[in-house]
């Protein structure tokens, strides 16, 4: 008679968790904040493309934009995290010191930071993408359509993240091309068209015929169709802004991570973790390739997707020299994520220096 | 019929009775706005102004916001009451921020009660060096000072990105754009434990203690009151104008570079390169809408700061965009504008006659 009655206390027990863990498996709320508008057709509209995916799933979500890195993002972190939100996203590097300090004081609600270094607290895990990978596909891209073997290239500013994209860029361009000539004009923004514009407009005037950029503004792609000059989307695949001028667009796709990390909260399998995805995870995708690219290099291209993907090719394979003609990388190695995390020089085919 | 008639003089009751119309005003089209989009024009409204601050963390919020645009707007009041159009007062705040975060990052990771003051004097004369030249430039040289002081604004932004992306940049930091935090003898103190109201309040309030006794007993509020009215009468009665309009820039800088302090040594701790959402710029709303008067700009510092968390919320609770905020500053502004028209002409109802 006791052992029945332990065991059916004992089972109703685990019973009555299991429906708990259900039901709030259900109720998992994911916040997202973001710098821009939801309307930029970049960084944040990606973002917010991640988000719908995660309703999607049957999760309820709330957003809120262009929270600016002031002093402002801890209030409107503070604020999600008290009105019933599991999981919130900070998708902007500015966000990584409030997200600490909040996530201090909510050791309940789980924080995900974009692009960020610091983890600080149990609950925050930071994660960014392997955007260099698409880059390599891109430098093939403009090392083969180029004519005037001069490349122009806008970029924000000078961290680690940028200078890792034109040294990926600039070493396939090079791999295809080795006459190539890698220009740089800093804009020292990440959104602001009208700077954008004047940068390629710059750089189409130094002769460069095809311009890549890392900035998120449809600025650039439509003063190359402006100019008759190729140019790459960024963020989102801006080839309905310039048809002509883009050959493919580097995307940033979210969703997936986003999903598994809702999932997991929802599971109570949630970690910390340092999360660096590329092409083979997809979140790093490159949007259809122009059919204006010759038949030979559209294949060329999928077989160096593939190859990327399945880490046959790594973007940073030596011998890697910096513009001094130093070895960076030595024969038959690969750049390491330290290195990668941390890298401030330009290699070598890059032309001027790195803005201090 | 209806018919408008101009009024002998402007009507002093009604010069402060047209802010409150303002608000009203911007209350009942905002509430329009809100159902135009969708919304429940009255839920709305809850979400947007009284949910931010129905408690003790969200009042407290409240007084943060609402602190560096007091401070900045009364600065203000003595450039514009003395006829001297200061537009720049987010260079003033970005420049007294770059040098008093400067003097922090000197004294990083030191210890000491000498620290707090000195980086706070040394955001006010930053302030006070960068609202010299559009003053200077004026006295002597007759430059128009919105441009000066405008274009300055974007100069002070890119010192402050040179700084922190490169020579001030966080040695630890992988060259993101920001710098080391201040350690905490450089930053102000905070008044309760778990909420981020600061000391940076008691410069706000010092400031328009200040402002009131010299804009009503002092000789040099009266003679800024009488520029201000006539710029011909002021020089006929023999007042020093050179040196008055340096003078109401250079206060008027310091108070925008304590703003500046008080943003970077507060709730933010280093310096990066978005250390202010406009206040500079949304200060000018507040200084008109509190009618140059130091009581008016306090009531109208919490009003717009009011804006900026309300949109917050009620994007969190009720999805509406966030920069309906920005909508109904511009709309207070544009009502205040629109009412200030009542000052000087009156609205006579006559009865139509056959």
């Amino acid at each position: 008679m006791h052992k029945f009655l332990i065991r059916s206390f004992v089972s109703s027990l685990v019973l009555l968790f299991t429906f708990t863990v259900a039901a709030v498996a259900k109720d998992v709320k994911a916040a997202f904040v973001y710098i821009g508008p939801t309307g930029d057709h970049g960084w944040t509209y990606q973002h917010d493309v991640g988000r719908k995916a995660v309703e999607a799933a049957g999760f309820k979500t709330t957003y809120v934009e262009g929270v600016p890195e002031s002093a402002d993002a801890e209030r409107v972190l503070r604020q999600l995290a008290n009105s019933g939100h599991d999981v919130i996203f900070t998708t902007s590097f500015g966000y990584m010191n409030p997200t600490n300090k909040v996530a201090k004081e909510f050791p309940n609600v789980k924080f995900e930071h974009a692009t960020g270094y610091k983890r600080e607290h149990p609950n925050v895990s930071t994660y960014a993408a392997r955007f260099y990978e698409g880059r390599t596909i891109l430098g093939t891209i403009a090392g083969t359509m180029t004519k005037s073997n001069v490349i122009g290239y806008v970029a924000s500013f000078p961290i680690p993240e940028v200078i890792r994209g034109i040294n990926s860029f600039t070493l396939a361009a090079q791999k295809v091309n080795p006459n190539i000539k890698t220009k740089i004009v800093w804009a020292f923004t990440w959104y602001d068209p009208g700077k954008e514009a004047e940068a390629a407009k710059a750089l189409i005037d130094q002769g460069a015929d095809v311009i890549a950029q890392h900035t998120d503004s449809t600025a650039i792609v439509q003063m190359a169709e402006k100019a008759g000059v190729y140019a790459f989307g960024q963020a989102s695949d801006m080839d309905k802004f310039a048809p002509k001028a883009v050959l493919t667009s580097v995307e940033n796709n979210w969703g997936p991570y986003y999903v598994d990390r809702v999932k997991a909260v929802a599971n109570g399998t949630w970690s910390q973790k340092d999360t660096w995805h590329g092409i083979g995870d997809g979140m790093v995708v490159i949007s259809d390739l122009d059919s204006q690219m010759p038949a030979d290099l559209r294949s060329k291209v999928k077989k160096l997707q593939a190859d990327l993907a399945s880490g046959k090719v790594h973007s940073f394979t030596g011998p890697i020299y910096d513009q001094k003609g130093n070895l960076m990388v030595a024969e038959g190695k690969t750049a390491d994520d330290g290195m990668l995390a941390g890298m401030m020089t330009y290699v070598k085919g890059v032309e001027g220096d790195i803005p201090k | 019929m209806i018919k408008i008639v101009k009024r002998d003089q402007p009507s002093r009751a009604i010069f402060f009775f047209t802010p409150v119309l303002a608000i009203f005003l911007t209350l009942v089209a905002g509430g329009l706005i809100f159902f135009i989009l969708g919304f429940k024009p009255f839920e709305a409204l809850k979400f947007f102004f009284i949910v931010p601050i129905a408690d003790k963390y969200g009042f407290s919020e409240l007084l943060l916001k609402a602190t560096p645009l007091c401070l900045i707007a009364i600065g203000l009041s003595f450039c514009f009451k003395s006829n001297n159009w200061n537009i720049g007062a987010e260079g003033q705040l970005t420049f007294g921020a770059i040098v008093s975060g400067g003097v922090a990052l000197l004294f990083y990771e030191q210890e000491g009660f000498y620290i707090l003051p000195i980086v706070i004097l040394a955001g006010a004369i930053g302030g006070m060096l960068y609202a010299s030249i559009p003053a200077i430039l004026k006295t002597y040289f007759n430059t128009n000072e919105i441009l000066v002081s405008l274009m300055l604004v974007y100069v002070s932004k890119l010192i402050l990105d040179y700084l922190v992306v490169g020579p001030w940049s966080n040695p630890e930091g992988f060259n993101f754009p920001e710098t080391r935090q201040f350690s905490d003898s450089a930053k102000l103190p905070i008044l309760f434990e778990g909420l981020r109201i600061h000391a940076g309040i008691f410069l706000a309030l010092a400031a328009v203690v200040i402002s009131w006794f010299v804009f009503y007993k002092t000789y040099l509020g009266f003679q800024m009151k009488v520029s201000g009215f006539s710029l011909k009468t002021a020089r006929y009665a023999g007042y020093k104008g050179k040196k008055m309009i340096i003078l109401v820039f250079l206060i008027s800088g310091a108070c925008a570079g304590l703003a500046g302090v008080g943003e970077i040594t507060g709730p933010i701790g280093q310096l990066h390169r978005e250390i202010s959402p406009d206040y500079g710029f949304t200060a000018i709303i507040v200084a008109f809408l509190g009618r140059l008067h130091p009581v008016g700009i306090i009531f109208a510092s919490l009003v717009v700061a009011i804006t900026y968390l309300g949109a917050e919320t009620a994007q969190i609770f009720m999805q509406i965009p966030k920069y309906t905020g920005q909508v109904f500053q511009g709309m207070i502004l544009f009502f205040l504008l629109a009412s200030d028209y009542l000052l000087f002409f009156k609205i006579k109802f006559i009865g139509s006659k056959k």
